[in-house]
């Protein structure tokens, strides 16, 4: 059996300026759909508060749950269905951290009961205090930043070869960060500023390879950070993880491309860079598809079959393996034949 | 021959490790090996991280200082306007007249040498000095009070009886508790926050209740109440009593606690016993207080205010107020345990219910088969041949995983089945890029041998590429992440090493096998 037939050849760097339109105008609607929701919605690691989990045995009005929630002086929290509408289960959030005083989950169960007429069972409660909120969100922003450095030293080192000089680079990267940190810098700056200076060295230090990989993976994150936003999903550590595993799933898309572009330079060494590229994205085609289709679609049975706690974690994967596919196509091999048409300007 | 041979060691004993590993985990007891850690969102269970206030460790350490002052000063007949301890931190001393002040100095350079003097103002009869203790001392109170607290903690959990808990500190001042397959944990967490601090305290009896509460209480003494519930009306009742701060006696003394039953009214109560030195004190004291009442304060609410009938020797009291057997039961465990040296708050917890748990196992297994077949039939579909030979290596894969998890002890949690089925998808990509590229070289008209050598060789470099930067997401989780997203980082690790390795030497072997032995003219791929 076979899908895409082995004399496939389109036309992907002659449609480029479509591809680059489309990927800036969901670039643009990711930043903005962030900036009026005042940036990503923390879930309750990373802003504090307490999240309850409460099953009841009979279908219940989302209304009398809130009386009940009032009676016990949480009437400001949000009261959401969770997971399977015959499941019965409901999430409470609250930016109060009281839920864990003893004595609590007996009285909200308790007033649960006497609101709705119905056995309330809470199944799972998350009380992360504000300090320790503070503390998860440094670390996860630190994860994403150690992850890029280290990934931003293997590609530069693994696709010019020029170990030496990712090694110095990555002394670079981690000095201006130090500089910038010494300024007491908000994280999130400190991480933006560490990609903006990782793609000035890669331009003034000619890493074409290097750039395009990680131009991608930055556009695969803004976008699946922005589908979030625009989802009002939330954002929490497995998502933390899942950003992180669509990094490592976008550059190997990215790699696997890249390693036949090099091939195919040393074999058609009179052809243009164009032809070469397309070539090289038809030739790896069959192969990206299907990967991604069985990714795509084990991921699918994890966000249907997999319960509502790994839901949205299953989501970030979806748009991730989706936006990495196109990416690895659209974005990150085009970039080389921009490359090229600034070298040969005069 | 010679090169098939030693890869076919290599593999059967990944494979009999894997087994040996995994098995007590698929019919336990087969032999004495662990099965796979569930993590406590799978297998329910309570996460705690709290805090010790570690300042007021150093504030109830100058409270102490303050009362040897006071209780030196007066063995000496040294006169003084006033003692206080200030911020939690430093102790202001005022004394008044030369001789006294001549007399305190003495006593200073001779017992107080640790104390470091902040102010002096000194004029002709009267001096006020704010001293404090130094930051290497106060960093070695704080130190101490954390390293105690979860010595204590320890101690209590392991007397209340939870099977497998992992207490750890966590930084300079927290402590992680995690207490796996609790199901009362309301209790569990009573248990360990209570402070358990038990003192015995003699009433003010000298002023009436009602004006000490609108007036305030006098000074040296303090308004604490005893709170009880109506069995009837299940109400709680609170009772004022006015108690004089100093403590004569507290629990550090204490040799023993165990509950027992009151034949009377059949009701709990915990009985206490004192070591020598403090069944002296309780001795002394309720020798000089004989018809006075004498409160048992525990953290700061009054349990019983009995009257002191006669001296009581022999070291033994009894703590009453209306206990359950449960109630009881846990308070003689903290008082065995013993105090914490300062106050815990709960900073974060993690609470998932049995059932909860068993759900996601469900839910996450189901997605894991549903997943697993379309991918196996998938390949098997396109590849033919080919795709059994990755199938094959696909079920290892999860083999090795699972017996990777149990070898290493590693905990599995719900995003960790999430990494197992993100590598079901992910580790055909290995497989997927080698197939392709023998496929081109079976179109270019290489022959079986020459197409998956030429297959394998090209591909290889790509895979391991391609890998790295999987593993090094992952590895940055691991470093970073806590509880279940440290799983998905080991699951996800193992995966992608596992897959690396079915792929380049698993499946090159059964290729090579087919290819040499059963010399295959046409390739099924």
């Amino acid at each position: 059996m076979q899908f895409i037939k082995s004399d496939i050849n389109i036309d992907f760097v002659g449609k480029r300026k479509i591809a680059f339109f489309i990927s800036l105008s969901m670039i643009l609607i990711s930043v903005a759909s962030l900036i009026i929701h005042r940036g990503p919605r923390y879930g309750i690691d990373f802003a504090g508060g307490t999240l309850i989990q409460v099953k009841f045995q009979a279908p219940v009005d989302i209304d009398r749950i809130k009386s009940g929630l009032s009676s016990v002086s949480l009437g400001a929290s949000s009261v959401q269905q969770f997971g399977d509408p015959a499941d019965n289960e409901f999430l409470v959030r609250t930016d109060k951290t009281e839920a864990a005083e003893q004595g609590f989950a007996l009285t909200l169960s308790k007033a649960l009961k006497t609101a709705t007429d119905s056995q309330a069972e809470i199944r799972r409660v998350e009380m992360v205090g504000p300090q320790v909120g503070q503390d998860l969100r440094k670390k996860a922003l630190f994860a994403m930043f150690f992850a890029l450095l280290f990934i931003t030293i293997y590609i530069s080192g693994r696709f010019e070869l020029k170990w030496i000089l990712s090694g110095v680079m990555a002394g670079a990267l981690m000095t201006a960060v130090y500089l910038l940190s010494l300024f007491n810098v908000s994280m999130p700056f400190l991480i933006l500023a560490a990609l903006v200076v990782t793609l000035i060295l890669f331009w003034l230090l000619s890493l074409r390879y290097a750039m395009g990989a990680i131009v991608a993976l930055i556009h695969d994150v803004i976008i699946t950070v922005g589908i979030f936003s625009i989802f009002d999903k939330e954002f929490t550590l497995p998502i933390i993880a899942a950003l992180l595993t669509i990094i490592g799933y976008s550059l190997n898309d990215t790699i696997i491309v890249y390693d036949r572009i090099r091939e195919n330079l040393r074999k058609y060494q009179k052809q243009s860079l164009g032809f070469i590229i397309n070539r090289s994205v038809n030739e790896t085609l069959s192969r990206t598809i299907l990967t991604s289709l069985t990714t795509l679609f084990v991921v699918l049975s994890l966000l249907v079959l997999g319960g509502g706690i790994i839901h949205d974690f299953a989501f970030a994967m979806m748009v991730g393996v989706l936006v990495g596919t196109y990416s690895s196509i659209y974005v990150a091999s085009p970039i080389l034949i921009a490359w090229q048409e600034r070298d040969n300007r005069p | 021959m010679k090169k098939i041979s030693w890869r076919v060691i290599i593999v059967l004993s990944v494979i009999v490790l894997a087994a040996i590993y995994l098995l007590p985990t698929v019919f336990p007891g087969l032999w004495p090996y662990k099965k796979i850690n569930l993590g406590l969102d799978l297998q329910g269970g309570m996460h705690l991280v709290l805090e010790v206030d570690t300042d007021k460790a150093v504030e109830s350490n100058m409270e102490r200082i303050a009362q040897e002052f006071k209780t030196l000063l007066r063995t000496k007949r040294i006169r003084y306007s006033g003692i206080d301890v200030l911020n939690g931190r430093q102790i202001s001393i005022r004394l008044r007249e030369k001789e006294n002040i001549k007399a305190f100095q003495t006593l200073l350079d001779d017992e107080f040498k640790e104390l470091r003097q902040l102010s002096r103002i000194e004029s002709e009869d009267a001096l006020e000095l704010v001293m404090d203790l130094p930051d290497k001392e106060t960093d070695y109170i704080k130190k101490l009070a954390a390293e105690q607290a979860l010595e204590t903690i320890r101690n209590r959990i392991d007397q209340f009886g939870v099977s497998e808990p992992d207490i750890r500190t966590q930084g300079e001042r927290r402590i992680l508790v995690q207490l796996p397959g609790i199901k009362d944990t309301e209790r569990a967490k009573e248990l360990i926050g209570k402070t358990a601090l038990l003192e015995f305290k003699l009433l003010n009896e000298n002023y009436d209740v009602p004006s000490a509460l609108k007036n305030g209480p006098p000074p040296g003494s303090e308004i604490l109440y005893q709170i009880t519930k109506d069995a009837a009306t299940q109400r709680e009742i609170r009772t004022p009593y006015l108690i004089r701060k100093q403590a004569l006696l507290t629990g550090a003394y204490l040799t023993d606690a165990r509950v027992q039953i009151d034949s009377q009214f059949n009701e709990p109560y915990v009985s206490i016993d004192f070591d020598r030195k403090g069944a002296r004190i309780f001795a002394r004291i309720t020798e000089e207080n004989v018809r006075k009442r004498l409160a048992i304060v525990l953290d700061n609410k009054v349990y019983s205010a009995p009257v002191i009938q006669e001296k009581i020797t022999g070291g033994a009291a009894r703590i009453t107020g209306n206990f359950t057997s449960d109630t009881a039961h846990d308070l003689a465990i903290v008082l065995r345990a013993g105090a914490l040296p300062a106050p815990v708050k709960i900073i974060e917890e993690r609470t998932v219910g049995p059932s909860l748990g068993t759900d996601s196992i469900n839910k996450g297994l189901v997605s894991m088969w549903v997943g697993g077949i379309f991918v196996v039939l998938f390949m098997v579909l396109y590849y033919k041949g080919a795709g059994v030979i990755a199938d094959l290596a696909l079920v290892l894969n999860i083999i090795f995983i699972a017996g990777g998890l149990a070898g290493f002890q590693a905990t599995l949690t719900l995003p960790g089945i999430a990494g197992i089925i993100l590598t079901i998808g992910m580790a055909v990509d290995a497989n997927v890029l080698i197939f392709e590229r023998i496929r081109e070289e079976v179109r270019v008209g290489k022959t079986p041998r020459a197409a998956v050598d030429a297959g394998y060789d090209r591909a290889t470099l790509t895979i391991m590429d391609a890998n790295v930067t999987t593993l090094i997401a992952a590895l940055v989780l691991f470093q970073f992440g806590t509880g279940p997203v440290k799983g998905f980082a080991v699951t996800l690790s193992l995966g992608v090493i596992s897959s690396l390795f079915t792929a380049l030497v698993l499946s090159r072997l059964i290729f090579d096998y087919l290819l040499m032995n059963r010399k295959l003219r046409r390739l099924s791929i």
